[in-house]
């Protein structure tokens, strides 16, 4: 490995001295490096690149999983046809998770963006009200379910109480196939809106303050000046908002793993895919093609992170 | 929830307030009632954010006989015995040791390996580190769901001996839960701590060379020192998230004597479910490190949030 320590497209460029000193590193300190960037590679490249890539052999196999390897058998794409004809579960979650990604970007992400909009401002209270709208973000999403539970309960929730529902008119709000998955996204929406809160007003503080002077001497109104201006301004925020929308949707879990672990009107497919494995009917294949669903997606919109966040790096 | 974001965000907590005095010039732009509806508006959501957590907050310290006779819309019968009964029954001392001994040296590695990385990133240019970024950055963003199948039939088919994981495999010890939550947490907190160390300056490696350090001296004497607020910013975080975390602990533990308090939720529902009360003070029992740590560490955490973004 040769080092060349100057590199003159870095952007620091003029705070080194002007000498190029390119200079090569002794054995034990080439070993040193190649240490410490080999032993956390492997971590990531074992546990989680190299079970990615077996997550998609797996989906073209046949294996009980309890022989060794030798007793794989390559069944090519029967698993994927067995998943989406004869796996009652499987549609339903696709909708699900459907409808999950186009509720948060619907309603909690825009909330999220106002609220950040009219914080940003000068204000009196905005440490309370940013603090009291982000508080759910450090809470896990298991605890969230939890917490909300006191709500939504059929015998002591609060809701029922609230809406004078009594005997037989209660409803069970995490019970109820018809209305629980709506229960579970206004409890998703309460978490996620403080985080895109936060997001954007990391990311408005970076506009600079001279382009909505700008706009509002050249008579553009708070609106305009905002949607013509500042919006496009923080396209990588917003890029990185909506990659976030879209990974979170799909990797939905706790929540819905501590209500009913993902049945009776809650199937979403991360809960669908651990039922396979880890429950009693261990099956690899479905699990493995729904895995390999996952990724597909995900590779997507990783992509795309990856590339606003490389050009920001360049910058 | 773990992201870098590009932003560049000197200042996360708005500091700005106390310079608008009511004589702001700003006053001008907006006329009274449109601050008044804003702050009727901002209140309103601030309160409607924060009952869930009140409620309960405000349930776990009432008697369940009195809700039971009176209804939760009423007001009385406070006690303490919730959480004397919660702590009990949900064996909370138990799952808060078993989170302990995962959370701690689950931080700490991966603290360690991501600054080790880091550090090399960010002090030479190879060919391969913006491959390296991508890589260990995706791995961040993937669904753990997604690679349940191979690491959950690999840790199975992993023997361990005996004085480290009881169960004689990888699966339902607490090694290979943190080395999976080193994984991915790993990503995050090399590029945060990357783009940390790329804003020292330079100079302090140029004396360093003179001395002849060598390259672990560079690392542990000169950069290491430096990067303190990076790194408690990421240990906080890291301790919040990995304290919150529940698929890998719930599907990789197995039984629930391991399961640390955030995984240990599944179990108690089941033992708190005909007696609300006992499940508030359960839920604030569960909530009380990591709001701790939201009031007490809160700069930390919002910084911790926004870290990766500074560029320098």
């Amino acid at each position: 490995m040769t080092v060349t320590q100057d590199k003159p497209a870095e952007r620091r460029a003029a705070r080194r001295p002007p000498r190029r000193r390119g200079h090569r590193l002794t054995g034990r300190d080439r070993a040193v490096v190649t240490a410490m960037v080999a032993v956390p590679a492997l971590f990531v490249v074992l546990l989680v690149w190299f079970p990615a890539i077996a997550s998609v052999l797996l989906s073209f196999a046949s294996w009980s999983g309890f022989g060794g390897i030798e007793d794989i058998e390559w069944i090519g794409l029967e698993n994927y046809e067995n998943l989406t004809t004869n796996y009652p579960p499987f549609w339903p979650a696709i909708r699900h998770n459907l409808l999950w990604l186009a509720f948060l970007f619907l309603v909690p992400t825009p909330l999220g963006l106002l609220l950040a909009v009219l914080l940003d401002k000068e204000i009196r209270g905005t440490r309370f009200y940013q603090t009291a709208l982000y508080l759910p973000v450090v809470l896990s999403l298991a605890l969230v379910g939890f917490i909300w539970q006191l709500v939504y309960s059929r015998d002591q929730g609060l809701l029922n109480a609230v809406l004078g529902l009594e005997g037989e008119a209660r409803i069970d709000w995490y019970g109820d196939p018809e209305i629980n998955l709506w229960a579970v996204l206004v409890a998703t929406a309460w978490r996620h809106t403080g985080y895109v809160m936060l997001l954007y007003l990391a990311g408005l503080k970076g506009v600079d303050r001279s382009l909505r002077e700008a706009a509002s001497v050249d008579g553009a109104n708070q609106a305009q000046t905002f949607f013509r201006v500042v919006f496009p301004v923080m396209r990588p925020i917003n890029v990185i908002v909506l990659v976030i929308v879209v990974i979170e949707s799909l990797r939905a879990f706790d929540l819905v793993w501590v209500v009913n672990r993902g049945t009776n009107g809650l199937e979403i497919m991360a809960a669908l895919l651990t039922q396979n494995v880890v429950g009693e009917a261990s099956r690899i294949g479905f699990g493995s093609a729904m895995a390999v669903i996952m990724l597909l997606i995900s590779s997507v919109f990783i992509t795309v992170y990856l590339r606003v966040m490389f050009k920001e790096e360049k910058r | 929830m773990s992201t870098v974001t590009p932003t560049p965000a000197p200042t996360p907590a708005p500091t700005r307030e106390p310079a608008a005095g009511p004589a702001a010039p700003r006053a001008r732009r907006t006329p009274r009632p449109a601050r008044v509806a804003l702050h009727v508006f901002l209140a309103a959501t601030a309160l409607v954010w924060l009952f869930p957590v009140a409620w309960a907050v405000l349930n776990s310290f009432r008697d369940y006989a009195f809700t039971a006779e009176n209804g939760y819309v009423s007001f009385g019968g406070f006690t303490l015995d919730n959480y004397v009964q919660a702590w009990e029954r949900g064996g909370f001392g138990q799952s808060f040791a078993n989170s302990l001994v995962i959370t701690v040296p689950a931080v700490l590695l991966v603290l360690f390996l991501a600054s080790c990385t880091a550090f090399v990133l960010a002090r030479f240019n190879y060919w391969f580190n913006l491959t390296l970024l991508g890589v260990f950055l995706a791995a961040n963003l993937l669904p753990p769901q997604a690679l349940l199948v191979p690491v959950f039939r690999a840790y199975r088919m992993i023997p361990l001996p005996e004085f480290l994981s009881d169960s004689g495999t990888m699966l339902g010890s607490y090694w290979g839960l943190i080395l999976v939550n080193v994984a991915f947490q790993l990503g995050f907190c090399t590029f945060v701590l990357s783009n940390y160390m790329k804003t020292l300056p330079r100079e302090i490696y140029e004396s360093g060379m003179l001395d002849g350090a060598s390259v672990w001296r560079q690392y542990w004497q000169l950069t290491l020192p430096l990067c303190r607020p990076a790194l408690a910013a990421l240990a906080v975080l890291q301790t919040t998230w990995i304290y919150n975390e529940f698929f890998w602990a719930t599907v990789l533990l197995q039984s629930g004597d391991k399961f640390p308090v955030t995984s240990s939720l599944n179990n108690l529902r089941g033992q708190f479910f005909v007696d609300y009360n006992l499940l508030s003070a359960g839920s604030v029992i569960v909530a009380f490190p990591v709001l701790v740590v939201f009031f007490v560490l809160q700069k930390q955490f919002v910084s911790g949030l926004t870290l990766g973004s500074t560029k320098g």
